[in-house]
C-alpha cells in the first residue's frame, strides 16, 4: 500500500520543494524575527506579511512520541515511532524517528536528532534520525 | 453570561447504549432528543432552537420536525456540546430562541449511517501529520504525554491509576460498559496500543447519544424536573494539530476555557462539589485537574493516587465511570454533561450527597478545543 502523502498548497509548496532539494525550509518574520511552522505567508506572532523562507539547520531534539503498535496499512507491519521533534530554531514538527530500534530504550526524550529526507514517489518526507557526532 | 439566567429542563441519553446495530446516527440523535423532550414534557413543536455536532442542525431540525429560529452547528469535536450550552445560554438571554435542544448521536462502534475518517491530504494536518502514520486518536492525543511524564517525574503507573479509580466509579453505574474492578497491573498488562498507552488507558468505542433542553430560568420553574442552572461557561480553541500545541504539559484551550467559566461563575475551587473531565485517555484528567487549577502543575497524579477523586474523596471526579469505563461513542462531551445534570438533580447512580456545584469540562479534537460549563441546583 502506498504511503499517505501530502498534497501541497500554494502556501506550503516551498516546504515540500525544499524537502526534495534536501533542505528543511522554515519561515521567519522580517519584522519580529519569529520563526514559525507550519508554513503560511504571514507571521502568526505579529500578523506581518513580511516573511522570508530560509534553510533551517535540520537539527533538533526528540520532544515526545508514541510507538504505534497497530500501524496503518501504509506504514508496514512493525511498531514504529510517531514523534514530535523540537527544532533548534524553535518550532515543533511531527515526524518519524528512523535509524534506531523503535523501543522506549532507544528513543530517549531530549536526544539530539537530525533530518534525513526519504523519497516516496514524487514526494520527500522530512524524517529524523539520532544525530551523528 | 449572566449567572443562573438559563437552566437545563430536559436531559436524557439514548434508550440503549453500547452496541446499537439497528439505529443510524441520525436516529440516535432523535432517540435521545425524544427522551429529553419526554423528560421536559415537551413536543418537537415546542422547540425553537437546535444545536448539534456530527450531524448538521439542518438534518436534525428536519428529521425531528422542528422549525427553529436559532441553529448552532459548532463542531469542534467532543466538547462541541459544552459550546452549544454556552451559545444557547447567550441566545436565550438575547431572545433568539426560548427553548433550545442540543443533541448528540454517534454510531461509533457499529458505524451505521456514519461517515468515514478520511482526511484531506491538502489540509495542514493532512500535510504535516498524516504522512507519519497517525491513525485514530490513540496515536495523536497521546503524543504529548511522554514529555508530561518526564517533566514531572511521573510513570506509566500514574496513568494506569486514573483508569483504576474510574473503574471504581463505573462499578456503581448499572449503565456502565465495564464494571469489574481492575488493578494497575491489569492496566499495564492490557494490550499495547501506542506506547506508553495500553488498551485500558484508552476510551471505549460505543454507540449512543444524549440530548439537553435549555430555557430561561424564569420558565424553568414550570417544568416537571428540578432545574439545573448554568452558573458559568467558557470555551477556547488552540490548534488542529497536536504537534503544534504550545506546551506539551498543559493545554492552553483548557486553561482559557476553565478560567473564563470560573470567572463567570464567581466561585472558588473549594466551592466545587463534583467534577467531570472528559477522559478520552487516561492523561486527560491529569491535564484537566492542573489546567483548571484544582492541582498545581505535576501534582494531579498524586492527587488521584491519594484518592481525592475516588468514592468518598473530597473532589468526586468522573462519577459515571468516564469515557474509560462508562461509554464513549466518539464525542463524549454530551455524556459528561448528562452526568453533571444527574448529579445536580440528585439522581445519579453514584450520587454525591448534597452536591450543589458541578464543573463539567470537555476537550475537542486532540487538545484542539475546550468547553467548560459550571452548573448549580440552587436558583
Amino acid at each position: 500500500m502506498d504511503r499517505a502523502l501530502p498534497t501541497p498548497t500554494p502556501e506550503t509548496q516551498h516546504f515540500w520543494d525544499g524537502c526534495k532539494a534536501g533542505e528543511l525550509r522554515l519561515q521567519r518574520c522580517t519584522d519580529c524575527s519569529h520563526t514559525y511552522f507550519p508554513p503560511r505567508p504571514f507571521c502568526p506572532g505579529c500578523g506581518s506579511r513580511s516573511v522570508e523562507v530560509y534553510a533551517a539547520s535540520g537539527k533538533g531534539v526528540l520532544w515526545s512520541y508514541v510507538i504505534n503498535h497497530r500501524p496503518r496499512p501504509d506504514m508496514g507491519k512493525d511498531p514504529h515511532s510517531i514523534a514530535v521533534v523540537k527544532l533548534q530554531e524553535g518550532p515543533t514538527m511531527m515526524t518519524n524517528i528512523i535509524g534506531c530500534p523503535q523501543t522506549p530504550e532507544a528513543l530517549q526524550l531530549d536526544m539530539p536528532v537530525e533530518v534525513v529526507f526519504e523519497t516516496f514517489g514524487e514526494t520527500a518526507l522530512p524524517l529524523f534520525q539520532p544525530a551523528k557526532g | 453570561m449572566k449567572q443562573k439566567s438559563v437552566a437545563v429542563v430536559g436531559a436524557a441519553e439514548t434508550t440503549k447504549m453500547g452496541k446499537i446495530p439497528d439505529q443510524s446516527v441520525i436516529q440516535l440523535h432523535a432517540d435521545a432528543a425524544l427522551n429529553a423532550m419526554a423528560d421536559a414534557g415537551l413536543k418537537p413543536s415546542d422547540i425553537d432552537g437546535v444545536a448539534t455536532a456530527g450531524a448538521s442542525p439542518v438534518e436534525l431540525a428536519h428529521y425531528l420536525g422542528i422549525t427553529p429560529t436559532y441553529a448552532d452547528g459548532t463542531s469542534v469535536g467532543g466538547c462541541s456540546f459544552m459550546l452549544h450550552v454556552r451559545h444557547a445560554a447567550a441566545a436565550i438571554n438575547e431572545g433568539l430562541a426560548k427553548t433550545i435542544l442540543i443533541t448528540h448521536g454517534e454510531s461509533g462502534r457499529s458505524r451505521v449511517g456514519a461517515g468515514g475518517f478520511g482526511r484531506n491530504p491538502a489540509s495542514l494536518m493532512g500535510q504535516f501529520e498524516m504522512p507519519y502514520g497517525v491513525t485514530s486518536p490513540p496515536t495523536m492525543f497521546t503524543i504529548p504525554v511522554l514529555r508530561y511524564l518526564k517533566t514531572y517525574g511521573l510513570t506509566e503507573e500514574d496513568l494506569a491509576m486514573v483508569a483504576v479509580i474510574q473503574r471504581e466509579w463505573a462499578a456503581k453505574n448499572p449503565r456502565a460498559s465495564f464494571k469489574d474492578p481492575i488493578t494497575v497491573d491489569d492496566v499495564l498488562n492490557s494490550p499495547m496500543i501506542a506506547w506508553p498507552f495500553r488498551m485500558l488507558m484508552c476510551c471505549l468505542v460505543t454507540d449512543g447519544g444524549g440530548a439537553l433542553i435549555l430555557t430561561s430560568a424564569d420558565r424553568a420553574k414550570d417544568f416537571p424536573q428540578k432545574p439545573v442552572y448554568v452558573l458559568g461557561t467558557g470555551e477556547s480553541v488552540e490548534t488542529p494539530m497536536v504537534s503544534q500545541m504550545e506546551d506539551f504539559t498543559s493545554s492552553k484551550a483548557f486553561r482559557v476555557s476553565g478560567k473564563k467559566a470560573f470567572d463567570e461563575a464567581g466561585i472558588k475551587h473549594a466551592d466545587v462539589d463534583h467534577l467531570m473531565i472528559y477522559d478520552a485517555f487516561a492523561h486527560l484528567p491529569l491535564y484537566g485537574l492542573e489546567d483548571l487549577g484544582f492541582c498545581k502543575p505535576g501534582e494531579a497524579a498524586a492527587f488521584i493516587r491519594e484518592r481525592n477523586t475516588a468514592i468518598g474523596g473530597k473532589l468526586p471526579l468522573n462519577t459515571n465511570g468516564g469515557g474509560l469505563s462508562y461509554m464513549h461513542s466518539g464525542m463524549y462531551g454530551m455524556y459528561a454533561l448528562q452526568e453533571s445534570v444527574r448529579q445536580m438533580r440528585g439522581i445519579a447512580p453514584a450520587q454525591v450527597p448534597g452536591a450543589k456545584i458541578s464543573v463539567c469540562h470537555g476537550v475537542g479534537g486532540m487538545f484542539a478545543a475546550s468547553g467548560t460549563i459550571i452548573f448549580t441546583n440552587e436558583g
